[in-house]
């Protein structure tokens, strides 16, 4: 995968890339959360977005699928600013994305079959028997074509984060979207996930986009890191290339040391006056 | 005194632009109304969801409100000997305040708490910003049928409360208090008419009503906090702000239609 830096301290632009944000800054209200950032994520490969809770990660995936708009900066998908974009066309471009949210964001009065061919009922005019075949391959390629009558209650975490893959990858996006997919899961529904994210992208050609703080898993299946911490990118690299990095970022972050450049400790008035002179809660 | 004026002040400008916001909101309902003609399957379930599943709490009040009404009106009437004008303010009574104004009450503690609880909860659980993702417009999908549903059920439910009400009545009054039937039909059929009371009072008050309810359970549902607690605080404001928006309207509407200044 060839790099070219754009300028000192900035995020590589990969040759290909899919997804190019540059110069982003967000707030909310005094919050600062990303100042100046640059990233590119390539096309084709699986690139994670990792960081300590906090740290705007799913901010990010916010702001790539148009949900929020960027206080400064561009971002690009396939060419295209999401941030200058209306309704109408960002409508459009969010049909060749896939968005798997943390807690798989199923719609609860419609069984497993009906959540998968939600997106397909909507955007399209495919015979009934059509969508079915469409569906059973989508539910096939997660494992739970046998699962296709329950309702999302009926199922466990892991299952219901599968079933919202199927749905994710109906309209055959060009790219998908994780938000934590292995937060909370068991060793055995993290471990099929972490294969089954893999395959879906070698399989059906996509760009995948992972955010998480699950260093081992996310490290296995990666082609390219970004780690940020404190609004900016502060390391980023192959997989290889972290696990050799010198930076104290890095160490602290692979590592999970509790002290390091990433503070403990939210930003707070000095201890003893606030112990002593503080009145208010 | 300056901290009690700008407490007014804060607490003002915060109900305006809360108004505003309901305002675009109802606008962006509106505009999603052009979904009927592509989706009409979406209304059907909708109606059947709010107006069917609401009928068991109409009936069963509307029978019990016309009973007590048809005693009421047969233990004061009784004493003049004007119990053969007991059809008449039954009914009256029912068609142009306690039908209307009981029905929207009724539904906004049935229909408009579970519409905002279940928007509240579907922007809790990321169902509405997942269907956003998807391209598919909330207000089209999710929010118009479930407006257009409500309005257009309010009436209907008037209409039946109004009627199982007046049943009522006569059940206690001809059937157990003996007043003459055709009395009781006669005057009603008589001093009733069908503009100034039924249109006024069952369809074009339930039709206020049921805009004013259905926004107010949609708004509130949609922008409720996305915690436990915002959910359950927003169910408890629809039927709050619901039950005094359709009081004060009816004092309004009753002005305009019955007022005599």
């Amino acid at each position: 995968m060839s790099v070219i830096t754009t300028r000192p301290g900035a995020a590589p632009l990969h040759d290909d890339s899919l997804v190019t944000v540059r110069h982003l800054s967000f707030s909310r209200g005094e919050h600062r959360i990303f100042r100046d950032v640059d990233l590119s994520i390539p096309r084709g490969k699986v690139t994670a977005i990792m960081g300590p809770s906090g740290t705007g990660k799913t901010t990010l995936l916010h702001l790539i699928g148009g949900q929020i708009r960027p206080d400064a900066g561009r971002i690009e998908v396939d060419g295209i600013c999401v941030n200058e974009l209306g309704r109408k066309d960002l409508y459009q471009l969010r049909k060749r994305m896939g968005v798997l949210f943390q807690s798989g964001a199923l719609f609860t009065d419609l069984s497993v079959f009906d959540n998968v061919a939600f997106p397909l009922r909507e955007h399209t005019r495919l015979s009934e028997s059509m969508i079915r075949t469409l569906v059973l391959m989508k539910l096939e390629a997660v494992g739970l074509r046998g699962a296709r009558a329950l309702m999302p209650s009926q199922l466990s975490g892991g299952m219901s984060r599968r079933v919202a893959l199927a749905r994710a990858i109906a309209l055959d996006p060009m790219m998908i979207l994780y938000d934590e997919p292995f937060a909370g899961q068991d060793p055995i529904s993290m471990s099929v996930l972490v294969q089954l994210i893999r395959t879906l992208n070698d399989a059906l050609g996509l760009t995948s986009i992972i955010v998480s703080h699950d260093v081992k898993e996310t490290a296995t299946i990666a082609d390219y890191l970004y780690l940020i911490s404190d609004g900016q990118v502060v390391d980023h690299g192959t997989p290889e290339e972290l696990s050799h990095s010198t930076s104290p970022w890095v160490d602290q972050f692979i590592h999970a040391l509790p002290d390091g450049p990433m503070s403990f400790h939210y930003a707070a008035p000095p201890y003893e006056a606030d112990l002593l002179t503080g009145t208010s809660p | 005194m300056s901290d009690w004026l700008a407490a007014w002040g804060r607490f003002v400008l915060e109900w305006l632009s809360q108004l505003g916001r309901a305002s675009l909101f109802l606008l962006q309902m509106l505009r999603a109304l052009s979904f009927l003609f592509s989706r009409p399957g979406l209304l059907i379930k909708q109606l059947h969801a709010i107006g069917v599943l609401s009928l068991p709490i109409i009936l069963v009040s509307g029978l019990f409100v016309g009973m007590v009404l048809g005693l009421q009106g047969y233990s004061n009437l009784v004493d003049f000997g004007a119990t053969s004008s007991l059809g008449t303010v039954v009914a009256l009574s029912l068609i142009r305040e306690l039908g209307p104004v009981l029905t929207a009450l009724l539904y906004a503690g049935r229909a408009g708490s579970a519409l905002t609880a279940e928007i509240g909860l579907m922007r809790a659980t990321e169902q509405i910003a997942s269907m956003q993702m998807m391209a598919v417009d909330p207000f089209i999908r999710v929010l118009a049928p479930r407006f257009l549903a409500g309005f257009i059920a309010m009436p209907l439910l008037t209409g039946i409360f109004t009627a199982v009400g007046i049943l009522g009545g006569y059940l206690v009054a001809v059937v157990q208090l003996g007043v003459d039937g055709g009395s009781f039909w006669g005057q009603m059929q008589a001093k009733v008419q069908l503009f100034a009371d039924i249109s006024n009072g069952v369809f074009i008050k339930s039709a206020a009503f049921g805009l004013v309810a259905n926004w107010i359970a949609l708004f509130q549902g949609y922008q409720a906090a996305p915690t436990s607690e915002g959910v359950s605080l927003a169910t408890t404001r629809t039927v709050v702000d619901t039950s005094l928006a359709v009081l004060g309207l009816d004092f309004l509407l009753t002005a305009l239609m019955f007022g005599v200044w």
